[in-house]
């Protein structure tokens, strides 16, 4: 896989009228990094995650991949993966549309993130949350997927599930050269998992 | 040896009721069915009476409720059983076509509002406001007299006054979406717009698509028969059910009380069996009840 990457330089940022919430920020991926991103909560940590996978647009600044604009059309090279999968998966389609909507998942990739069979056939409301996350995690790790933002991706799961899906997400990272941005609560996580560390306290003002 | 001759008639009756219970899934369908069943009913008994049974036959006027006229004659002698069947077909008719015109244009002005941006949003808005402020009625009666009333006039009249709220509805509910995560997660996987509103977006709507035409149904029989009953609506040649009950208010002081009684009871019925049918069809299509 290519080398790439990800810049991201914000000036500013708001929500419509609101206070602004990021300034003055830079940040940048390469491929094949994982980057963990911790700070208190309310920080914005969940706004840069949706500034960079181009999900809002920076008031002020730009997101540049490859030196180019994230591409408007078709899919996108960064991809999110939210902290609710309920709110993530459409209620009134069986898992299996769900999970071939970008790409068709390998054998392989459904086995280590510890996806069933039987649960191809089932609706959202009839699986857990830790059981959905897997299938917006094998969602997002198309080869096409250059740059993967995890916000908050493992938090409501036990420590066992954790375990299992990020040693599933590492590895299919690395064989693809993509770069994953960690956004999490948990120090001894991002620790345990992260190349470096970006503390967004200190860094942001 | 009598220990095992329970066992086994036991376990025969729970064989037997194993059969017999009826599940929810079961039961919705069992009353979809009757649902429709009453209605083709109506309709083939409508298509199999010729006119000749509504000649008049001064022979056999004024009859009460018997064998040969279960609902009675009315004063020219015509039989009621099958007037109300004609008229009862006639209604459903009416109130499929128009309450079809309606979610219609509940729906295309619902996306637009929603999906088209601020200036359409707000003008379509307004004509939603503007409709609702209008009585029903009011608008129907003007509608209808305009158009020369008749059929054509009832079920124009009909699907351009009920649409309002549904389409406020719609629109409602294509706002949530459209910024919903798996909306926006959707087009992040490279779906254009179409494919989105077709496979996200539509099959939400369904239900209130659904819920909405049930609704309408019942409104727009009754608001047929009670701008006939006004003298707005079809002509007194047909036999509609509103031409049937106002006429025979004429005739309820000299108690001939079966020429309301069973047109108006139909009515309810078929009212009532159509809110019914909705009901459980809805049920049967939500998958949070899939296995109830």
């Amino acid at each position: 896989m290519p080398f790439c990457d990800l810049k991201l330089k914000i000036f500013f940022f708001r929500y419509g009228k609101g206070p602004w919430i990021l300034e003055d920020y830079d940040l940048e991926l390469k491929s094949g990094e994982v980057v963990g991103l911790s700070g208190p909560s309310g920080i914005g940590k969940s706004t840069l995650a949706r500034i960079l996978a181009g999900y809002v647009l920076p008031y002020k600044g730009s997101v540049r991949l490859q030196g180019k604009d994230l591409p408007r059309k078709g899919f996108n090279p960064v991809q999110l993966v939210f902290q609710h999968p309920e709110k993530a998966v459409n209620p009134r389609w069986q898992l299996e549309k769900t999970l071939n909507e970008g790409w068709t998942p390998d054998e392989e990739l459904l086995e280590s993130l510890g996806i069933e069979k039987a649960w191809l056939k089932r609706w959202p409301n009839e699986l857990s949350g830790g059981e959905l996350q897997r299938f917006c995690v094998a969602r997002a790790l198309s080869p096409a997927t250059r740059f993967l933002i995890a916000d908050e991706m493992t938090t409501m799961l036990d420590a066992i599930t954790q375990a299992q899906l990020w040693h599933a997400v590492l590895e299919r990272a690395e064989k693809n050269n993509m770069a994953v941005l960690v956004i999490s609560h948990d120090g001894p996580l991002l620790e345990r998992l992260c190349h470096r560390i970006i503390d967004f306290t200190r860094t942001n003002h | 040896m009598s220990e095992t001759k329970a066992l086994r008639i036991t376990n025969k009756v729970k064989g037997l009721s194993h059969l017999l219970t009826i599940n929810r899934r079961k039961g919705t369908l069992l009353m979809i069915f009757s649902a429709l069943f009453f209605f083709t009913g109506i309709i083939l008994m409508s298509l199999f009476i010729g006119d000749e049974r509504l000649a008049t036959n001064f022979d056999a006027k004024n009859l009460p409720p018997s064998f040969m006229n279960p609902f009675g004659t009315d004063w020219l002698g015509r039989d009621m059983f099958a007037r109300t069947m004609k008229g009862l077909s006639l209604s459903i008719f009416i109130g499929l076509i128009a309450s079809c015109a309606s979610v219609l244009v509940a729906l295309l002005l619902g996306l637009t509002a929603a999906l088209m941006g601020k200036v359409v949003d707000s003008i379509i808005s307004w004509f939603i406001d503007l409709f609702l402020g209008v009585p029903h009625l009011v608008a129907l009666i003007l509608i209808s007299f305009t158009l020369g009333g008749g059929v054509k006039g009832v079920i124009i009249g009909v699907a351009v006054t009920h649409w309002p709220s549904l389409a406020r509805v719609i629109r409602a509910e294509v706002m949530q979406l459209r910024s919903a995560e798996f909306v926006l997660v959707s087009r992040q996987m490279g779906k254009g717009p179409w494919w989105i509103a077709t496979h996200h977006i539509l099959p939400h709507l369904i239900p209130q698509l659904l819920v909405g035409f049930v609704l309408l149904f019942p409104h727009a029989i009754l608001h047929e028969a009670a701008i006939t009953f006004l003298g707005f609506g079809l002509s007194p040649h047909q036999p509609a059910i509103g031409i049937i009950l106002s006429e025979s208010m004429k005739y309820l002081a000299t108690g001939l009380w079966w020429l309301a009684f069973f047109p108006g009871l139909c009515l309810l019925i078929i009212v009532r069996a159509f809110d019914m049918l909705g009901d459980n069809l809805r049920l049967l299509i939500d998958p949070h009840n899939a296995h109830d």
